[in-house]
């Protein structure tokens, strides 16, 4: 990028600065034995021309909008709109869930985000004896279309985009999406939203895992294949690094596993007859905003030109929109601390700024009070602002893409990239990310990091604020959300009359049919919707699924 | 003089909450100790964690929840221990447990509720503690 006078000069000048450097540290030493990001990448004291030497800048940036994305996905990016502020809510009851929503979207909010109870998640219905004490406690409980009716309520489906984090049984919520969006007169192609659908990281990290993994992957693909044909405007699928980030990985872990898990999906849908470029534009990604500020900006930087540069080379993919990498951000759950939980505020700040610098397309704020309970409105409300502060008043949304050009930035960029380059590279020799879940690959990676970082809290290599340094005495928190302990109950009920109320027989009849159809190769989706229809439960169709194609079991190593 | 016995460990995620970051990096650090650790993995009734206590003979029991179904699962654990007569198992708990709930489990016979932020050493010597207490009275 410069010419060779230029460069000469500056590594001359390199040169009298490290000296003198030297010389300081001679009398002051530097604050911590050494500098690296809170992945464990080294952090140079200073970042000169020289550092970015080999950037091409038309072949390794180019401009927003334009392969291969580095500078993102939109041509205007946050000058024609700000990103969506989509808050992940969700406790109790439909009822209890849809206050929550119609509060948010007054407060600002621009997009719904579903949280389900775990029952619902693991296809359950709320009278399962595995569901007792779990009905309503990490999300809302939906047992049918009834209660996702109820949790729509008064919400205009054609106005607002709806993402719901929802994975083994993500066929039966959008089969259920549908039929909500039908009552109402809002067609498949009106309908606007994200459903996870990303079972790979569920076996990885997440774990609400029903069925062994290639049967799963086949339900992905008959989702992914449905809303190709029928919902132009819906993401069938949100390949997600998050929540492996959460169990403990690094940011470069971050990015390989979750690129290695999109380019099994890719590989899955043509595989099942699918073109590249019919599917490859609704899939959508998901991603953690950590700490380490600049580390977090680079990481997104580098996601996009990865995905981009795969999606064309290897993929050969020809329609544009097939190589934008867009993604959802949540800031760090794991960063959150129960001691001096004031802080998060700050922390949340922090990490969402990095994530509006890298160029997301919506954003979750975690509230302050999560590392002790569910949030409270009070404190929901507080992490919205914190987006809007940034959005309104920070002046960061003006430039796009304002980081690049920065030397630190751009040879981070390029580092994460080359090692995402790497592991991606060890996971094909193990034969695939399949293989690599199931030799234990990916989870034990995480977990040595997962450990390593712990490790060095306790050592206070890492000082976190108020757990390892800065403590104090502090009453126990208080005014936190506490979920009705009813709700299981309610529930219970709510079965006890929709089984009463519905024809017995025509949920029999689309049982079957599923029960068919997953013998089959045929895209069970249509089954899906005609059971969802006839008002049967997602225990009894996940019950069928299960008789057909097993269930998953779990790992005992650590 | 006789080797001290290795302190045996069960490991468990009751309920159908998936976190698992926190057990196994306890897992590992108590195995790191000289721990004999056994991880139940996820998605344990309470009837199989009573039952894989029982057959590891274990000499300590923890329990993690994340999900917020403590209230139920703990207690119905504690209950069958003491069926089966494994009441003298040091029981702790840990995961997101709201400070009000700490009492009537600690009632039920969990001894040690430890949160989010707790330092893996803090666990190792509350065990060590413990057992040390525990064989003084035996």
């Amino acid at each position: 990028m410069f010419n060779r006078d230029e460069a000469e000069a500056i590594a001359d000048g390199f040169g009298k600065w490290g000296e003198n450097f030297q010389e300081q540290l001679a009398k002051a030493p530097e604050a911590t034995a050494r500098f690296e990001t809170i992945s464990g990448l080294p952090v140079n004291p200073l970042y000169t021309p020289a550092d970015v030497s080999g950037l091409d800048y038309l072949r390794d940036l180019g401009f927003p909008g334009q392969y291969p994305y580095t500078r993102g996905v939109q041509t205007d990016m946050y000058r024609g709109r700000f990103w969506t502020m989509r808050q992940y809510a969700g406790f109790g009851s439909a009822e209890d869930t849809n206050r929550r929503f119609r509060y948010l979207l007054e407060q600002g909010q621009t997009g719904l985000s579903v949280a389900f109870d775990l029952p619902t998640q693991i296809g359950y219905d709320s009278d399962h004896p595995l569901a007792l004490g779990e009905v309503g406690k990490v999300g809302v409980a939906i047992d049918s279309v009834r209660d996702l009716g109820v949790l729509f309520e008064q919400i205009p489906l054609d106005q607002v985009s709806t993402s719901m984090t929802i994975n083994s049984p993500a066929a039966i919520l959008t089969a259920m999406y549908l039929a909500i969006g039908g009552r109402n007169g809002i067609g498949p192609e009106q309908l606007r939203g994200t459903v996870q659908n990303d079972i790979l990281k569920e076996y990885i990290a997440r774990g609400t895992y029903i069925f062994p993994i290639r049967p799963a992957m086949r339900i992905v693909a008959d989702i992914i294949g449905f809303c190709a044909k029928n919902m132009p405007q819906w993401n069938s699928i949100s390949i997600s690094g998050y929540h492996m980030r959460e169990a403990g990985c690094t940011a470069v872990q971050e990015v390989a596993f979750t690129v290695a898990d999109g380019i099994t999906y890719v590989e899955t849908a043509l595989n099942a007859g699918l073109g590249v470029d019919e599917i490859a534009p609704r899939l959508s990604f998901f991603f953690a905003a950590h700490q380490d500020f600049f580390e977090e900006i680079a990481k997104f930087r580098a996601a996009r030109r990865i995905w981009a540069r795969i999606m064309k080379e290897r993929f050969k993919a020809k329609d544009p929109r097939s190589g934008m990498l867009r993604y959802h951000v949540q800031t760090a759950g794991c960063s959150l601390t129960a001691q001096q939980p004031f802080l998060n505020i700050l922390r949340t700040g922090y990490e969402a700024l990095s994530a509006v610098l890298g160029g997301c397309q919506s954003l979750h704020t975690n509230s302050y009070d999560e590392a002790l309970a569910l949030p409270t409105e009070e404190a929901v409300q507080i992490a919205l602002r914190t987006q809007q502060i940034i959005a309104y008043e920070t002046g960061v949304t003006g430039t796009i893409d304002p980081m690049a050009g920065s030397y630190c930035v751009e040879q981070m960029t390029d580092r994460i990239e080359t090692e995402v380059e790497e592991y991606l590279k060890r996971i094909e020799q193990i034969g695939g990310v399949i293989p690599a879940i199931e030799t234990g690959y990916i989870q034990g990676e995480i977990a040595n990091s997962a450990y390593g970082y712990q490790k060095k809290i306790e050592t206070k290599d890492r000082i976190v604020v108020g757990v390892n340094q800065f403590q104090i005495d502090e009453p126990p928190p208080e005014g936190l959300l506490k979920v009705r302990q009813t709700v299981g109950e309610l529930q219970s009920e709510k079965l006890r009359i929709l089984r009463n109320e519905r024809s017995d027989g025509t949920v029999r009849s689309s049982l079957d049919e599923i029960r068919r159809v997953a013998r089959s190769t045929e895209n069970l989706m249509p089954a899906i919707i005609e059971a969802v229809k006839a008002e049967a439960t997602i225990g009894e169709i996940c019950d069928v699924l299960r008789d057909v194609f097993g269930e998953y079991r779990g790992s005992k190593s650590f | 003089m006789t080797k001290e016995k290795t302190i045996r460990v069960l490991i468990a995620k009751p309920g159908l909450d998936g976190h698992d970051r926190g057990v196994k990096v306890i897992a590992r650090a108590l195995r790191d100790a000289g721990m004999e650790v056994i991880y139940t993995g996820l998605r344990q009734t309470p009837e199989q964690v009573v039952g894989a206590t029982e057959q590891e003979d274990v000499d300590v029991l923890m329990l993690s929840s994340l999900s917020g179904a403590h209230n139920h699962l703990f207690p119905r654990i504690m209950e069958g221990l003491r069926k089966r007569n494994m009441s003298d198992i040091l029981v702790l708990g840990g995961g997101i447990i709201p400070q009000d709930d700490i009492p009537a489990l600690k009632t039920a016979g969990i001894r040690e509720i430890f949160g989010p932020g707790t330092d893996t050493r803090a666990i190792i010597a509350f065990v060590r503690e413990n057992l040390m207490r525990r064989q003084a009275r035996s």
